[in-house]
């Protein structure tokens, strides 16, 4: 299940200690479900758009661990597609959200309420 | 200089470069154009969106036999591709068409809005020849970042801004789990590629991960195509954003997603169509109660138009099952090309009847109701015997197109063996006959209180004339599109 990483053991003399990819995973799964609970959970848009990026970073690092895991270059590639999206999405997401705020003077989700059902 | 890749591959994407430069130089002269005068920036975008559709053809003569992939299968030009990228670019172009005066009597700049139209056409076009999920994810973030911005264009209007609020944190979080999916499938599959992903599959056993993976994807593309459990946003953002744009989401970005959804789940995840078929038959049976159930209740015409539209993307989710069933004796993947007839029919229809609501004119920002369509029969015949041709084809009467779109896809699903899919799908076309037909018993049968608001304009009118005859013409001629649509089929 887990091939040693390659570079992991070259610090000669040092006890190197292998982190198992499967660790990896289990932090960017972990991270991506904190990021959708804080997308669901959070009533601020900041908070909720924090949130999301976070759940972006955590596929990023699921991304780097299998193309480590697999020696396949295209997951690497996809995490710079991945943050260069991400910093577009920031951009357009905090110019709305500076919008919402001088229409409504808040930015609380629970407040933008005219358009329902 | 040396390219990775050969420099004919370049001649694959021509139509999407030269757009993609178009739109870049209207975003700078839009910087000079003062207010009063962007409707040369209109005309400039719609030449711009016609010279890449002359370039569609150039391309694929040039770039050599269809289906021709490029840049290491990032991107495959065949006529499946091709299909998608002519409605596009016609939705697109209609859109600026019902802009022009939209936007122009407006208190805001029209330049930014139309380079806006025309990336998001790129991201689109992109979409629609994506083979590779990377390329797919980057050219679907084209896409939405730019609508993101137009839902919010009039950014003054607390309605419009509210939109984009909503559009933009629900459409960032889908596209998050869209890429949670994708990065197990690559664990599962080992490659990115669609047709390798395919290869993979059908050579590994089934796995929780992928099975996952699978889900989480079509979860990413059930929201573009706002399908139930996923479709919240989409009546709130049709009511808020400017009234072309609502025109414009219900159609561009549903037919781009379409596109890629066939695209990654037949070729892609095709190996494993028994398992994701379930999923999709559930929630197109969701999709198609809750549109229509939730379209009877609406007093707001561009609420409704949403509601109904979620409906229309249950049907067409029945083509996506029909084909996954596989093919039937003469080896034609029928559910495939009836998506491909209804999406063309939804288009005419759907673009016509939001050409309508333009020409109303409210008494507020997006405030039109069913009453403000009373008594148009008298004051503007000719716009009310279009109306009740959209109508009559939304609701799936003959001989309008809705019609045949209906009848080849519910026949597709009974062939495909969901009967009970199909029978909904009738009975739910049965309830939308109510609220359509509010409307026309608004314009025929109630007398107009005061003044009806009604607009003259020109290029709208043209616009609508255009999906009238294609409504009819689709309806009462269908076999030469059944035959185009039959040769424009993924491999």
């Amino acid at each position: 299940m887990t091939p040693a990483l390659p570079g992991a053991a070259a610090g000669a003399g040092v006890a190197a200690m292998t982190v198992p990819p499967a660790a990896f995973l289990l932090v960017g799964t972990l991270l991506f479900f904190i990021g959708v609970a804080g997308a669901l959970l959070k009533r601020n848009a900041l908070s909720m758009f924090l949130s999301i990026e976070l759940m972006m970073n955590a596929v990023n690092l699921l991304f780097l661990t299998y193309a480590r895991m697999r020696g396949d270059a295209a997951g690497q590639m996809v995490v710079f597609f991945v943050i260069a999206v991400a910093a577009a999405e920031a951009a357009v997401g905090l110019a709305i959200f500076v919008a919402l705020f001088r229409a409504r003077m808040t930015i609380d989700v629970d407040k933008a309420n005219l358009l329902k059902w | 200089m040396t390219f990775p890749f050969p420099a004919s591959d370049l001649l694959v994407i021509l139509p999407e470069l030269v757009l993609t430069q178009l739109a870049l130089g209207i975003l700078l002269w839009a910087t000079v154009v003062r207010k009063g005068r962007e409707a040369t920036l209109a005309w400039v975008s719609i030449a711009s969106l016609a010279a890449a559709a002359v370039l569609i053809p150039v391309a694929a003569r040039l770039s050599g036999p269809l289906p021709r992939a490029a840049f290491g299968g990032m991107l495959t030009l065949d006529r499946f591709s091709i299909f998608f990228k002519v409605l596009v670019l016609l939705a697109t172009a209609v859109t600026i068409l019902f802009s022009l005066k939209f936007v122009g009597t407006s208190s805001y700049p029209g330049g930014e809005y139309y380079a806006l139209l025309l990336f998001s056409a790129v991201g689109m076009l992109f979409m629609a020849s994506g083979t590779h999920l990377v390329s797919i994810y980057i050219a679907l973030e084209l896409m939405a970042l730019s609508q993101y911005v137009l839902a919010g264009y009039f950014k003054r209007e607390t309605k419009s801004v509210e939109a984009a609020a909503k559009y933009f944190v629900l459409g960032a979080f889908s596209s998050g789990v869209l890429l949670y999916g994708i990065s197990l499938v690559y664990g599962a599959a080992g490659s990115l590629d669609l047709g390798d992903v395919a290869r993979s599959l059908a050579a590994t056993p089934r796995s929780s991960l992928l099975g996952v993976g699978i889900v989480l994807t079509a979860s990413g593309m059930l929201f573009k195509i706002a399908s139930a459990p996923f479709h919240v946003w989409a009546p709130d953002v049709y009511e808020g954003a400017p009234t072309p744009i609502s025109a414009f989401f219900s159609v561009g970005p549903k037919l781009a997603a379409y596109a890629i959804f066939a695209r990654i789940f037949f070729v892609g995840f095709g190996p494993r169509a028994g398992d994701w078929a379930p999923v999709l038959a559930a929630s197109a049976a969701l999709t198609m109660v809750v549109g229509n159930v939730g379209a009877l209740l609406q007093q707001n015409v561009k609420r409704m138009l949403g509601y109904s539209s979620i409906g229309h993307a249950g049907y067409a989710l029945l083509g996506l099952l029909a084909y996954a069933s596989g093919t039937d004796a003469r080896g034609e993947n029928f559910g495939l090309w009836a998506i491909l007839i209804y999406l063309a029919a939804y288009l005419l229809m759907t673009l016509g009847a939001f050409g309508l609501v333009v020409l109303l004119e409210a008494k507020g920002y997006a405030t039109e109701s069913v009453d403000d369509f009373n008594g148009l029969s008298k004051k503007n015949p000719l716009a009310a015997a279009a109306m009740l041709v959209f109508l009559l084809s939304l609701a799936g009467i003959p001989p309008t197109a809705g019609f045949v779109g209906k009848y080849f896809l519910f026949s597709a699903a009974m062939k495909a063996g969901w009967p009970s899919l199909a029978l909904l799908a009738v009975l739910m076309s049965a309830v939308s006959l109510f609220y359509y037909f509010r409307i026309a018993r608004a314009m025929y049968l109630v007398e107009g209180e005061g003044e009806l608001r009604w607009r003259e304009e020109p290029a709208v009118a043209a616009a609508v004339a255009v999906c009238v005859a294609g409504t009819l013409l689709l309806g009462i001629l269908p076999q030469p599109f059944v035959a185009l649509a039959k040769s424009c089929l993924l491999p």
